[in-house]
């Protein structure tokens, strides 16, 4: 596959770009109960990659292959009801272009940095670093596929001091999924922006805002 | 659509009822609404009703048929032109069930508000019953000062009974612009839906749309509704309540105390 050590590198977690201090819902569904062994991270991760996870790498895909950025952001507004969840993804999406600038630069990156400067999306920047990067939509939803699941498996080693291998063992389980999500979501990536899918989960919704008023948490969100 | 897994893109004839409602309000000249069209079809029955508001018409849906079964296309139009008032409600909960043949059913429903027109789009809880496969858009334009209420309640499952698959896409564009873009997809064969990330057991889901023009200058702040619901203000002017429940009547108790403080 051409192009594989940068997707390698974009897909990272410790590609510098903050993804670490985020659960992605994970907190949230361990003080709930809802994930408390490596089944239900299993079950809530599945979750995940089937809602906001294949919408997330639609967008991302859909800015590799060269949508508008800014109609992009609007659909992804258009996508997240929540106001807590707009603002990680535009905190991410901050983050995410100061390391794909320095990474990868190109005047793509430029241009929506300097039109958006309170931030776009996280999956759309993922999308457009991709680009930048040389590869395709489909390895664009490849890297956002594989973040939505990693970063709340990660997420619960800590918050459940679960065994590392069985954590990873889930990401593992959930490879064949993870690339068949990745492959609907590249293919949707080429469509017209409002056939982009729009799959949502309401727990990841409600818990989002729950998680906001925190006074003490371990993650962002 | 499908291709990315979405609630569209069956093209292929209907092998069920094929039927079409249509509902069209104007303003009548003298304060009220009228209503030009009012067409049932099929399964769908349609009934103007007394409306507590003097200023809008009201339409009262009644299912004529058991609907909609596997195989059925039903679509259901609405459209508030500018200035009218129209509210939508239902004499009864819609029970989707299996049909004879392995195809999913489909139930599209298009609103359109016009320019100062209301729209209340009310309907009683759609039940997912065991077997059966359904297919629902939900779709809204409006006009950037037009108002919608929208609400979507969704039983998996009749008490005790496993869920059928049910998957919905919501989306509503105002002035052309997309507000907002849901899909849901619940039951046997939606990879996760049962876990923590989307429904964690519990068998109600209900969204409350609320969208008006003066939402955009006095935005809602985001409410948490006790550990199962919440208020979200939307980027454009609009507040969406999202709610889960273990069952119908306490959906719909979260989401009558949230249409309090989110209406016009």
């Amino acid at each position: 596959m051409a192009g594989a050590a940068a997707l390698l590198l974009l897909a990272d977690g410790r590609f510098p770009a903050g993804g670490h201090a985020h659960s992605q819902g994970a907190e949230a569904a361990v003080k709930a109960g809802r994930v408390h062994d490596a089944a239900t991270l299993e079950e809530f991760c599945r979750g995940r990659l089937h809602t906001a996870g294949l919408t997330a790498a639609a967008l991302a895909a859909a800015a590799a292959a060269g949508h508008d950025p800014l109609a992009l952001d609007e659909a992804a507004d258009a996508r997240t009801p929540s106001p807590a969840l707009r603002r990680t993804a535009r905190k991410l999406g901050r983050q995410l272009m100061r390391a794909a600038r320095a990474t990868w630069p190109g005047p793509e990156l430029d241009e929506l940095a300097a039109a958006r400067p309170q931030g776009v999306h996280q999956p759309v920047v993922l999308g457009l670093a991709a680009r930048s990067a040389g590869l395709g939509p489909l390895e664009a939803a490849q890297a956002a596929a594989y973040d939505n699941v990693s970063g709340p498996a990660t997420a619960a080693v800590r918050l459940l001091s679960l065994d590392p291998f069985h954590a990873t063992a889930v990401l593992a389980r959930l490879t064949p999924e993870t690339d068949e999500v990745a492959r609907r979501a590249g293919t949707a990536g080429s469509g017209a922006v409002e056939d982009l899918p729009a799959a949502s989960a309401p727990l990841l919704e409600i818990t989002a805002e729950q998680h906001a008023t925190w006074p003490v948490r371990l993650f962002a969100s | 659509m499908d291709g990315a897994g979405g609630c569209d893109g069956m093209t292929a004839p209907a092998t069920g009822v094929s039927a079409r409602a249509r509902i069209r309000a104007v303003p009548d000249g003298r304060g009220g609404t009228a209503l030009p069209s009012l067409a049932g079809g099929g399964p769908v029955a349609l009934r103007r009703t007394r409306s507590a508001d003097p200023a809008a018409a009201r339409v009262t849906l009644v299912g004529a048929m058991s609907a909609p079964l596997g195989g059925d296309r039903i679509v259901i139009e609405a459209r508030a032109e500018p200035g009218a008032a129209l509210r939508v409600d239902g004499s009864a909960a819609t029970l989707a069930l299996p049909g004879r043949t392995a195809e999913p059913a489909r139930y599209d429903v298009h609103l359109q508000v016009g320019e100062g027109g209301r729209l209340h789009w009310l309907p009683e809880p759609l039940i997912s019953v065991r077997g059966s496969e359904l297919r629902q858009h939900l779709s809204a334009e409006l006009s950037p000062g037009a108002r919608l209420v929208l609400r979507d309640e969704q039983v998996l499952g009749r008490a005790g009974e496993e869920s059928g698959r049910l998957c919905t896409r919501l989306s509503v564009r105002r002035g052309g612009r997309p507000l907002l873009d849901q899909q849901l997809d619940f039951g046997p064969g939606a990879p996760g839906w049962d876990g923590g990330a989307v429904l964690g057991g519990h068998r109600a889901v209900g969204q409350l749309l609320v969208v008006g023009p003066e939402r955009a200058q006095e935005p809602l702040p985001a409410r948490v509704l006790g550990d199962s619901a919440v208020v979200t203000p939307l980027a454009g002017p609009g507040v969406l309540v999202t709610a889960v429940a273990p069952d119908a009547l306490r959906l719909r108790r979260v989401l009558d105390s949230a249409l309090t403080f989110t209406s016009w």
